[in-house]
């Protein structure tokens, strides 16, 4: 991971954001991400997000669960140790089924709740450089990569025409390191200064 | 764009009084940020020492056995699985609200969810307590799981209800935990990137997990509530659903009947809903939450509570009707000389649950009473009073008196163990849920925000111009903006 060289721009208002984002993408800027306080519906359809595929790893986990319950019963009862319980079949599927619909449901949240953290990137003790401590509270923090061929003053200025509020040049790390809030390392800090 | 959602001027805002997003944020973290007052510790307090009793009582149990209850031969399930019910069924109403009315798109849950979703868990931890204990020697609980063992390797019977009930309560709790968590996250991270001092730093820098609040994560965020919430919804309706296999399978005149799941799920959410009342009612006004658990809120809640108490006192006729129709003298003595008969041993059981159950909720049928706290937080008492006769009902008046005669048991009246653990679980309930509102925030902070533009007060006044516009000019110009 390194540190990289961005530009920022702060919205308070979803109107405003909206078309910002659009034009930031026909200028041909390109974002490195939004930073919002709360889900926007349709800010990922325009920002040209892809969909995630959370949902289908969802159904992976979840068939995972329902397998692993049919086979180890039908295993366990049927071939390890039969047990006849008052003449019932050994087979008992019907009385299987409160099991494994439990399974299913206990494979699909764990496996996407883990998958999805693993996705985005969150543990304990992570942490992750901030562009803007309002972005948790009212502020859409919008943030454009910068490359070497990057014109800053246009950009900054572009950034600003389009109601973008605070424009200013950050260098910011783009990974994840483990590490606490309350302790700054600024290991990174001093690098990005030096590039500067 | 979300105004692109269309709602009426006629109902009322979810959120009150003049808010932006940041009054927002500040409203909800107050009570975090603000120094505990005296009557948290207070409560607080009398909460640890409440758990600290029923820790004494558990401890008695188990060196001397279960026998320091009164259960007899008859009745082998007295107060503590009654408790167990009675848990498992306030735990359902977090889920319904945070999960089903996710699916049914019910803007008003975002007010609730956060400390409802709390409840269930905390209370479905409570109700774990109650067949543990009651296994007796519980440093064997662990052969209720299947693991490779020594002893054949034996299985567990996968065929057996309470077998089941093991998986459902720890799959419910496991799957509540992870979405009340996962909602959690963003919250947490807004408190980390407020917080002024060290320990807070640290403490939600931990806890938030490194959430930046990126659109790609929301974008999965949504995605992940969305699919926990579809999961969530059979799941709530199966673990009580499984909890009364518990006794309809069974052949207990009382408990054979095919009408419980049905029956358990609707009191369950009863029961739960009446839990949440009794919570929010005191939690909004101590912790000056009006503007965000606002009438509405009671209002619609009470709604809830008035059906779901009329589809149990459906359920309690259709029983009486089936013991009738069926002609079995056993269900028949089960129903009407156990049950009905007020001067049968435990006859006042049975009308204290219909009293509380179904007559006493009828009252909100008025909107006067709906809205009106003091009667909302009496009424959430009385039936949850009513919901544990319930329970009480259904596991003692059918075990004490059931085939033989020469088994009848004595009348069963529990100890003061019996007692005191029920109490400690009220206390490791009360108790979580004082550090809960004191170190998490109770209300869904990113949820409010998203639907304050479309529900708040303010915002729902400025909301004319798009009335007289139609819905369907008013799309299409939105969707040109942009």
């Amino acid at each position: 991971m390194a540190v990289q060289k961005f530009i920022t721009g702060n919205f308070y208002d979803e109107a405003v954001l909206f078309p910002a984002v659009k034009k930031v993408r026909r200028g041909g800027y390109k974002i490195h991400e939004v930073f919002t306080p709360f889900p926007i519906h349709g800010l990922d359809k325009a920002m040209g997000l892809r969909d995630t595929s959370l949902h289908t790893a969802g159904f992976i986990y979840a068939i995972t669960g329902t397998a692993t319950a049919v086979g180890f019963i039908t295993w366990a009862l049927t071939v390890d140790w039969q047990i006849n319980f008052g003449g019932k079949p050994f087979f008992a599927l019907p009385a299987w089924i409160p099991i494994t619909f439990e399974l299913t449901v206990l494979f699909a949240a764990v496996g996407m709740v883990l998958t999805f953290c693993y996705l985005c990137q969150l543990a304990p003790f992570v942490r992750k450089d901030h562009f803007n401590l309002r972005s948790t509270d009212d502020t859409f923090v919008l943030v454009l990569e910068c490359t070497d061929k990057t014109n800053d003053a246009e950009a900054m200025s572009f950034l600003q025409s389009i109601g973008g509020q605070d424009v200013q040049v950050q260098y910011k790390e783009t990974g994840w390191w483990l590490g606490r809030y309350d302790k700054d390392t600024k290991r990174f800090e001093r690098k990005a200064e030096a590039a500067h | 764009m979300s105004l692109l959602r269309y709602e009426s001027q006629v109902r009322p805002a979810l959120v009150e009084g003049d808010k932006d997003y940041h009054q927002v944020t500040e409203d909800i973290c107050r009570p975090v940020e603000a120094k505990p007052s005296k009557l948290w510790w207070i409560g607080f307090i009398i909460s640890v020492l409440m758990l600290g009793f029923g820790i004494l009582s558990v401890t008695v149990e188990v060196i001397y056995g279960t026998g320091q209850w009164n259960l007899n031969k008859t009745i082998g399930w007295g107060w503590d699985i009654t408790n167990f019910v009675w848990w498992v069924g306030i735990g359902h109403a977090g889920t319904l609200i945070s999960a089903i009315l996710l699916l049914f798109r019910q803007g008003w849950r975002t007010g609730v969810n956060r400390a409802a979703e709390a409840m269930t868990i905390f209370a479905v931890m409570c109700a774990g307590q109650f067949p543990i204990w009651h296994m007796g020697r519980v440093w064997n609980a662990f052969f209720v799981l299947p693991y490779p063992n020594t002893r054949g390797p034996l299985w567990v019977n996968f065929n057996s209800p309470l077998l089941w009930d093991v998986f459902a309560i720890s799959t419910y709790f496991t799957v509540s935990l992870l979405f009340w968590y996962s909602g959690l996250l963003p919250d947490l991270a807004t408190l980390r990137d407020r917080a002024k001092k060290k320990w807070r730093k640290a403490f939600y820098g931990v806890a938030a997990f490194g959430w930046t609040g990126s659109t790609k994560h929301w974008q999965r965020h949504e995605a992940l509530s969305l699919v926990l919430a579809g999961l969530s919804t059979p799941l709530v309706l199966s673990v009580h659903t499984i909890v009364s296999f518990d006794f309809a399978t069974s052949v207990v005149p009382g408990w054979h009947t095919t009408i419980f799941p049905p029956y358990f799920v609707a009191g369950a959410i009863f029961s739960g809903f009446a839990m949440v009342q009794t919570l929010l009612v005191v939690t909004r006004k101590v912790l000056g939450l009006e503007e965000y658990i606002t009438i509405e809120h009671i209002n619609v809640m009470n709604k809830v509570i008035v059906l779901t108490g009329s589809i149990v006192g459906i359920a309690y006729l259709t029983e009486l009707f089936m013991a009738w129709y069926s002609a079995v003298d056993y269900e028949n003595f089960a129903f009407f000389e156990n049950r009905l008969n007020l001067n049968s041993p435990y006859g006042w059981s049975y009308w204290i649950m219909m009293g509380c159950n179904v007559l006493s909720p009828q009252i909100f049928w008025f909107k006067k009473m709906r809205t009106n706290l003091v009667v909302t937080f009496f009424m959430s008492i009385l039936v949850n009073i009513g919901m544990w006769f319930e329970r009480f009902v259904i596991i003692v008046t059918s075990v004490y008196r059931d085939y033989l005669p020469s088994a009848w048991s004595t009348y069963y009246t529990p100890t003061i163990w019996e007692v005191g653990f029920y109490m400690g679980t009220f206390g490791l309930f009360f108790t979580c849920y004082f550090l809960f509102s004191k170190f998490f925030p109770v209300i869904a902070i990113a949820e409010i925000k998203h639907i304050l533009k479309r529900s708040g007060d303010n915002y729902k006044e400025k909301m004319d111009v798009v009335e007289k516009e139609g819905t369907i000019e008013f799309a299409e110009k939105q969707a040109h903006d942009h």
